[in-house]
């Protein structure tokens, strides 16, 4: 052969034999494209690269060679087979939870470490005369002591009722108000110190109930305005007046909500320490890092890039640990001031006096249908016992109002709403913040508006259930509905209709309805940043790692990121780390509150892993020399699409993006649209998604005592996707578990002179595993356009219909109207008494 | 006051601490010993978080003097995982989904693991009472009595297996996830 022609013939057995390579190199492990290449005696790596053609190759059934043996293994199938969504996982971060192993923040040492304690007001309302801390800033073992002038910066969650400090300034508003803190070397002596610091008081009237508040002669807060009311709404839709006034049945009462507490099993506590630079560390249990940072920054005189706030694992909240607390503040300026780290450990009296639990709700409304049971409109009022400050106060008016709206048509209505200032712990968020009294009374109103129509409860609202598509007279957009199915779910669950009515006496069954939101559509400071971002880098061992600012508060959004995250990449849950609410790693989530985690949180990480999944597929593109549409993703390959026995593993992939097109690194945001913020109250109401619940309670009435026991709460809710039915049967479980306790067990009441009635687990009576009735929890998905893979929330809707469920179940045993809550004992046997008389008990 | 030096028995393992005579061993383990696994939630023996037990009973140890204890063996949740394998409860925990927040974990696995070794095979009612001292805030109890349920039947499993292992029964094995 000439010369020229050995050339062309090796030119040709070579391109042959790297199409051949080509084309087995798409199926082989890496090493067996060494051997090949080996095989040409060059090495291994490159000239597996360089094997690839530049040009785009022919579709692989035109290729040389043999054609490559299928797969032992089938690939997924359909795009909707979720690997991960949906299926029963256990949590990410369980395991070390169970073992002991998980740190909470009272877990975390410094080298050291002082002990803070706070001196707090035994008086109601008093003024602050002189506080003489001499003799306790003297005791051996005290470090330092600090009062109000140390950190008289106010305060509050809510931007326009700023009206706490730390430490009481000139007056103290309820029993238990933080007026001095120490720091000493341990808690003994720090207890001991408090013993030292005298406060003369001049006690002042005391202002201990809704009317008082508003009779107004004792003002609380002498700069407020308004007097004793912290925030008054009223907003009309319609004619409500001549609706009513057309209304073939007209139902009008009175009812009363007490206020009761969170009982997290954790404390309040927090660890701060500076370093050398003027930096803070804040190791805290807050469901808000972000909306802590921002008050830290503003009380401390120090910017937020000198503040970290980190929030390990945490012993649950349900809405109490949601704004900023004295300790946070006190631990940091007694940090600073000696120099040493500060830790603060809440005692559970101290957690009672804390708060920020449900508002006690007196409620008047008057509810109107036709004979055929549509509803025509509702004028509600309602007055909440706020306690001596703000806290979330203005929010909660405004949801004492807005959802009654929802989930029933409702065309005509108004409301007006009242929170007042009262001498005690202030009240704030707790689980279902604001909407669970006003549901509570609609919802025995409307099985006492079906008792005089002589209709069927349930049959009355499937009548009026609001449908996917429905806006209300206060613009929500109900973007996904799974109303009428929970109820037909719900009542087949149940055998309701098989027991209405027909159960022995003392025994009765009984329906509620609600709606919730899934986020509130307005950040609780003015701003039009996203609400959440989430960062995810894609190593090369294949791992990701998800960087996210939200609060895992035991409601598991650790797992819900992880399962996104690992969905979207197509990796594993073990293959996923998650980094989340430190303010110096992760970038700004809003926090846990108001439902919005998995919503907001959840689109946030899916963006982001879209992107890194979309930048491996065009690194896996570049490689194959295919156009990126011609390539999926499943499971942890990359494959052709026109043939799915040939592809590149995943990892494979990773390598090809990252050395093509960067490091793998992206970042996800979500805010919610445009949603009305027409009526004020910075739109309090609008979300992008609600969930839906309907719930049946099964209960039995002993005569002689007077003990409601409940034996069966069967709750279907509409969560949009259930990402991980485990975790979400827990919340719905947990939800109706806080909402029975509400119903029959707890109250946060005070004395005269306002101490608490009962500061302590023992005397607040909580349900025990042998209170807790059996709790069937299931839940109907509509999969919402806006949700991640259509997900919503559960975290709280499930207990909106829990309480008036009992209420209403406990008239169908017993003939007795209750209309307030707890029903304890003796209130139960007050109304069975009153039977004979025809009363129906009121307890207002 | 003084502290005197005093010997512990925990999980196995020999210490030698100096304790006030009115510390309670809650706060020893907690924070003499970095044993931070077992909580506090109330510090009156109302919540059952700090439960641990004392020669193998479940006992508060918020309750309990750290002196009361010396000669007896106390085992906390560190010490119910052996060389790293988890117990089938804490499995089944995991499975199931009965930790939340997991605050309230420890101190369940603790009066969970005494009930199994006691009775293999509890009743509901059993079960309730063995966890009657110990409350949740988060679950509702239901998905904790399901992982106690869960742990028994499998224990059971894998003592007839062992006792016959001819049998074909499926093996379960507290490494499974």
């Amino acid at each position: 052969m000439a010369m020229d022609e050995r050339e062309a013939r090796r030119a040709q057995v070579l391109a042959e034999r790297a199409a051949r390579r080509a084309a087995r190199a798409d199926t082989a492990a890496p090493s067996e494209a060494k051997e090949d290449s080996a095989a040409l005696g060059t090495a291994g790596k490159d000239e597996v690269k360089q094997s690839a053609p530049a040009a785009p190759v022919a579709p692989p059934e035109s290729s040389v060679g043999e054609a490559p043996k299928p797969l032992a293994t089938p690939s997924a199938s359909a795009p909707e087979t979720f690997r991960i969504i949906g299926k029963r996982n256990p949590k990410v971060d369980g395991m070390p939870k169970i073992l002991g192993t998980a740190r909470f923040t009272d877990d975390f040492k410094l080298p050291r470490m002082l002990f803070g304690k706070t001196l707090r007001s035994p008086h109601a309302h008093a003024r602050i005369l002189r506080i003489d801390t001499t003799a306790a800033a003297a005791l051996p073992g005290v470090l330092a002591v600090i009062t109000h002038h140390d950190v008289p910066r106010r305060y509050g969650i809510i931007p326009v009722s700023q009206d706490e400090t730390a430490l009481a300034a000139d007056r103290v508003r309820y029993v238990g108000e933080p007026v001095a803190a120490v720091a000493a070397i341990d808690e003994e002596t720090a207890t001991r110190a408090l013993r030292l610091i005298t406060v003369e008081y001049e006690p002042l009237p005391t202002v201990m109930t809704i009317d008082q508040a508003l009779e107004g002669t004792v003002l609380l807060h002498e700069d407020n305005k308004t007097g004793n009311i912290l925030k008054q709404v009223q907003q009309s839709f319609g004619d409500v007046d001549q609706a009513l006034a057309a209304s073939d049945v007209v139902v009008e009462d009175t009812y009363f909500y007490e206020g009761n507490t969170h009982v997290p099993l954790e404390t309040h506590a927090c660890l701060a320490s500076w370093d050398s630079e003027g930096r803070l560390e804040l190791i805290t249990t807050t469901q808000v890092p972000h909306y802590l940072q921002r008050e830290l920054s503003k009380v401390l005189g120090v910017p937020q890039s000198r503040i970290r706030v980190i929030k390990p694992h945490f012993g649950a909240a349900y809405g109490g640990k949601s704004e900023p607390f004295s300790l946070e503040f006190c631990a940091s300026v007694l940090a600073r001031k000696t120099g040493r780290p500060v830790k603060f450990v809440y005692t559970r009296e101290e957690v009672f006096l804390a708060h920020r639990g449900r508002h006690p709700a007196r409620m008047w409304l008057r509810l109107g249908a036709k004979a055929d049971g549509t509803l025509t409109g509702l004028d509600f009022k309602c007055w909440l016992d706020g306690g001596g400050y703000a806290s979330f106060g203005v929010v909660t008016t405004y949801y004492t109002g807005v959802f009654h709206t929802l989930p029933y048509i409702l065309p005509h209505f108004r409301w007006e709403s009242t929170r007042l200032y009262t001498n005690k712990p202030p009240c704030g968020p707790k689980r279902g913040h604001g909407a669970i009294q006003p549901r509570f009374a609609f919802e025995i109103a409307l099985d006492q508006l079906a008792e005089k129509l002589g209709m069927d409860p349930a049959a009355l609202r499937l009548k009026n259930a609001v449908e996917q598509g429905h806006q209300t007279v206060n613009d929500f957009q109900v973007t996904s509905c799974g109303m009428k199915e929970a109820i037909h779910k719900v009542l087949e669950l149940s055998g309701y209709h098989q027991k209405k009515g027909q159960l022995p006496k003392g025994k009765g069954i009984g329906i509620a309805c609600s709606a919730y939101i899934c986020g509130a559509g307005q950040p609780i400071y003015a701003n039009d940043m996203p609400h959440s971002t989430v960062n995810v880098k894609l190593d090369r061992s294949g791992c990701a790692t998800v960087f996210s600012g939200s609060a895992d508060i035991g409601q598991g959004s650790n797992a819900m990121l992880a399962e996104l995250v690992a969905e979207e990449l197509g990796l594993t849950l073990a293959d996923i780390k998650v980094v989340e609410a430190d303010t110096d790693l992760t970038p700004v989530d809003l926090g846990s509150y108001s439902s919005r985690v998995t919503f907001m949180v959840g689109n946030a990480a899916r963006r982001a892993a879209r992107m890194l999944r979309d930048k491996v597929l065009q690194g896996a593109a570049q490689h194959l020399g295919v156009a990126v549409e011609d390539l999926e993703q499943v499971g942890e390959r990359i494959q052709y699409v026109k043939n799915p026995v040939r592809g590149i593993p995943l990892l494979r992939a990773i390598a090809e993006a990252e050395a093509r097109l960067g490091p793998l690194s992206a970042s996800g945001s979500y805010k919610p649209p445009r949603l009305s913020t027409r009526l004020g109250g910075r739109g309090a109401g609008p979300s992008p998604a609600y969930t839906f619940t309907a719930q049946v309670a099964e209960v039995e009435v002993d005569s002689e005592t007077g003990v409601v026991t409940v034996g069966k709460i069967w709750c279907v809710h509409d969560c949009g996707r259930a990402l991980n039915p485990v975790v979400v049967e827990g919340q719905i479980e947990g939800s109706i578990y806080m909402g029975f306790g509400e119903a029959i067990f707890e109250a946060q009441r005070y004395y005269k002179n306002g101490l608490l009635v009962a500061p302590s687990i023992l005397e607040y009576k909580l349900p025990t595993i042998f209170d807790t009735p059996e709790l069937s929890a299931h839940y109907v998905e509509t999969i919402d356009p806006d949700g991640p893979f259509g997900a919503k929330e559960a975290g709280e809707g499930p207990q909106l219909p829990t309480a008036p469920a009992i209420a209403n179940a406990v008239f169908d045993a017993t003939g007795i109207r209750f209309k307030a809550n707890p029903m304890t004992p003796d209130v139960v046997l007050k109304g069975l008494e009153g039977r004979p008389a025809g009363r129906h008990a009121r307890m207002v | 006051m003084q502290k005197v030096l005093v010997p512990l028995s925990i999980n196995g393992e020999c210490f030698e601490v100096a304790v006030k005579p009115h510390q309670t061993l809650l706060d020893t383990l907690r924070d003499t010993l970095d044993l931070t696994g077992t909580k506090h939630g109330c510090d009156l023996g109302d919540c059952g978080t700090c439960t641990i037990w004392v020669n193998g009973v479940p006992t508060l140890s918020c309750l309990t003097l750290v002196l009361e204890v010396v000669g007896k063996e106390i085992t906390t949740v560190e010490g119910i995982a052996r060389e790293g394998v988890p117990h089938p409860l804490q499995v089944a925990f995991d499975q199931c989904g009965a930790a939340q927040c997991g605050y309230c974990t420890p101190g369940f696995i603790m009066s969970g693991v005494a009930l199994l070794k006691e009775n293999p095979a509890p009743s509901l009612d059993e079960i309730k009472l063995a966890l009657s001292g110990n409350l949740c805030r988060c679950t509702g109890y239901t998905k904790i009595i399901e992982a106690v349920q869960q742990a028994a039947g499998r224990m059971q499993e894998a003592q007839a297996h062992h006792a016959n292992p001819c049998q074909g029964s499926q093996l379960a094995s507290s490494q499974e996830v």
